[in-house]
């Protein structure tokens, strides 16, 4: 359930909701720790549920010594009002059988908090393409019925790349075929629930595999923003020592591999 | 760089991604999203029979948080802290932070008994989940005779992730009290910090804190630096505190001895000055005795060949 940060609930009718699915190489999460990052979004509330593990540790976001001492938890909702935008961050994964649990509570408050559409941004294997995908782009998209036809133009307009049908029982020759995400974690689920509760949603995703995914990250990020413009794209293209990276990753982003070495190793 | 290869069924039927490393051998690389048993429980939902959905119900059953009061054998209709509201709520987690409790703040005072949390699983030494004796009550709450607004918790069990939720409503329950300070003791390896420096050159035990929005004081030591975060029972209680404005304290004790050691013990002893222990602590030289006592009885009972 969403719980406020202060004493009135925020409203957030009108809203884009950015989320990420829990996928391979943490790429949704990431993107999103970037968006959060960049946009500099406050946090105004929690989605306190039984469904994730829990974890807590200090503001993720810190910039300086006075707000790095703010108690972050596994699910919580940042916004950008003057952008309309409301972002879902995700810290931990599943309780085991409560992933479609957690689907229902939260596109329940979805519906309940008149947003305008949900995006949720998520990864999928990338040993699972096909020899089509291996030569195309990384990344695909896909909308529910329900997405606005304004934005199904401007997404047509972009030249995208929408997520292929694949046989949904591989090893039958004649088996249907359907979407297929896998190491998507909720995204399917997400995206059939979408569909089935008339949700306006769009999935972006890109096929990776695990290993360093800022990059991975990095280029979903530039990917939404193609479409939704978050921010404006660097055009000082004269100067090439000029950083062309307008996202600001977070002082949490630290040791994202472990601690230091023992010199006593070499 | 890992070369992912054909993806093979694994020893469990589960679909396994299998990679090369640089050195030709082939190992399973398993996908830090937690994903792929999503993909198994969506075939499972499938393929499940009403056998399999009974059978899955009966371990949830076993696996439940039953919080009772021995001496009468009932269980709580109520959480604990709505029969029992408190003022300070003080929580040691793990065998270290349990005995820092028993040494410095039970050892003065009355404690009585108010209720025991049981619960089983694969972490339990117990097979027998009826009938707990003294010894072998993992998480037992106790108030204080003189002044019942102080409850403190010793839990020395595991508390697995399906069952932290469970165990929150079943102590706090569902209606949040705002004016009480909570207190949480506990230990992680030092393998678990993370730090810039080798985390072999630290000077282990040493002790962190993490506190919620609501926290007025000052902490009794430095704050938990990002990137570093914490998970289970001790993060299930302060995200609770988080939430619903509880003020609440974390202070963690990173050691490289997991096992009672009287040293990481004494780490704890910092806490002893702050605003809700400070009126507990009585003779901390006797404390300090009660602790090399628990220490020497361990060592007893911990021989191989007993």
């Amino acid at each position: 359930m969403f719980v406020p940060c202060g004493d009135s609930v925020p409203d957030l009718s009108g809203c884009t909701l950015l989320m990420p699915a829990v996928s391979v190489g943490n790429v949704g999460q990431l993107a999103i720790d970037l968006i959060i990052s960049t946009l500099n979004m406050c946090k105004i509330g929690y989605f306190y549920t039984d469904c994730l593990v829990p974890m807590v540790g200090n503001n993720p976001y810190a910039t300086a010594e006075e707000n790095s001492t703010e108690l972050s938890i596994n699910a919580e909702v940042y916004a950008s009002p003057s952008k309309k935008l409301v972002a879902l961050q995700l810290r931990s994964i599943f309780i085991k059988y409560k992933s479609k649990s957690f689907c229902e509570k939260l596109l329940s408050w979805v519906k309940s908090s008149n947003c305008a559409k949900v995006v949720v941004l998520s990864s999928s294997h990338s040993y699972h393409r096909n020899d089509l995908q291996l030569r195309s782009t990384p990344f695909r998209y896909l909308l529910t019925p329900s997405m606005q036809k304004s934005v199904q133009n401007k997404i047509q307009s972009l030249n995208w790349e929408e997520m292929e049908k694949s046989p949904c029982i591989p090893e039958i020759d004649d088996s249907e075929f359907c979407v297929r995400i896998p190491g998507g974690g909720i995204t399917k689920t997400l995206y059939d629930e979408g569909c089935s509760k008339e949700i306006p949603m769009v999935i972006l995703l890109k096929f990776v595999s695990e290993g360093d995914n800022i990059p991975d990250a990095l280029g979903l990020v530039e990917y939404l923003n193609e479409w939704l413009q978050i921010i404006k794209p660097c055009l000082q293209c004269d100067d090439p020592s000029a950083s062309a990276l307008p996202w600001k990753m977070p002082s949490s982003w630290r040791l994202l591999f472990g601690s230091g070495l023992p010199p006593a190793l070499f | 760089m890992r070369r992912a290869v054909e993806p093979q069924f694994g020893r469990e039927g589960v679909r396994a991604v299998m990679a090369a490393t640089f050195f030709g051998e082939v190992v399973r690389t398993p996908c830090r999203a937690g994903t792929e048993d999503e993909e198994e429980e969506e075939e499972e939902g499938r393929r499940e029979t009403p056998e399999d959905g009974e059978v899955r119900q009966q371990l949830a059953r076993k696996r439940e948080v039953r919080l009772l009061r021995r001496q009468t054998k009932t269980t709580l209709e109520v959480s604990l802290l709505e029969k029992y509201p408190c003022s300070k709520f003080i929580i040691a987690i793990g065998n270290n932070a349990v005995a820092f409790l028993s040494s410095f703040i039970m050892n003065s005072g009355v404690w009585e008994e108010v209720g025991c949390a049981k619960l089983w699983n694969e972490w339990c030494r117990t097979v027998d989940t009826t009938h707990l004796s003294p010894t072998e009550a993992f998480c037992v709450f106790y108030h204080l005779k003189s002044n019942p607004s102080v409850v403190l918790c010793q839990c020395s069990c595991y508390v697995a992730e399906d069952q932290q939720y469970q165990w929150l409503e079943k102590v706090f329950g569902s209606c949040p009290r705002k004016n009480m300070q909570v207190t949480i003791l506990t230990c992680r390896h030092v393998t678990d910090y993370k730090t810039s420096e080798s985390t072999s050159s630290l000077h282990t035990p040493f002790l962190k804190a993490l506190k919620t929005q609501n926290f007025r004081e000052p902490p009794c030591c430095s704050l938990l630096e990002q990137p570093n975060i914490v998970h289970d029972l001790p993060a299930a209680v302060l995200s609770y505190c988080q939430v619903w404005k509880i003020s609440a304290i974390l202070y963690l004790c990173y050691t490289d001895v997991m096992k009672l050691d009287l040293i990481t013990v004494e780490a704890f002893k910092p806490v002893l000055s702050s605003r809700s222990l400070k009126s507990l602590v009585k003779n901390i030289p006797q404390s300090t005795e009660i602790l090399k006592k628990l220490m020497t009885t361990n060592e007893i009972q911990s021989n191989i060949y007993t």
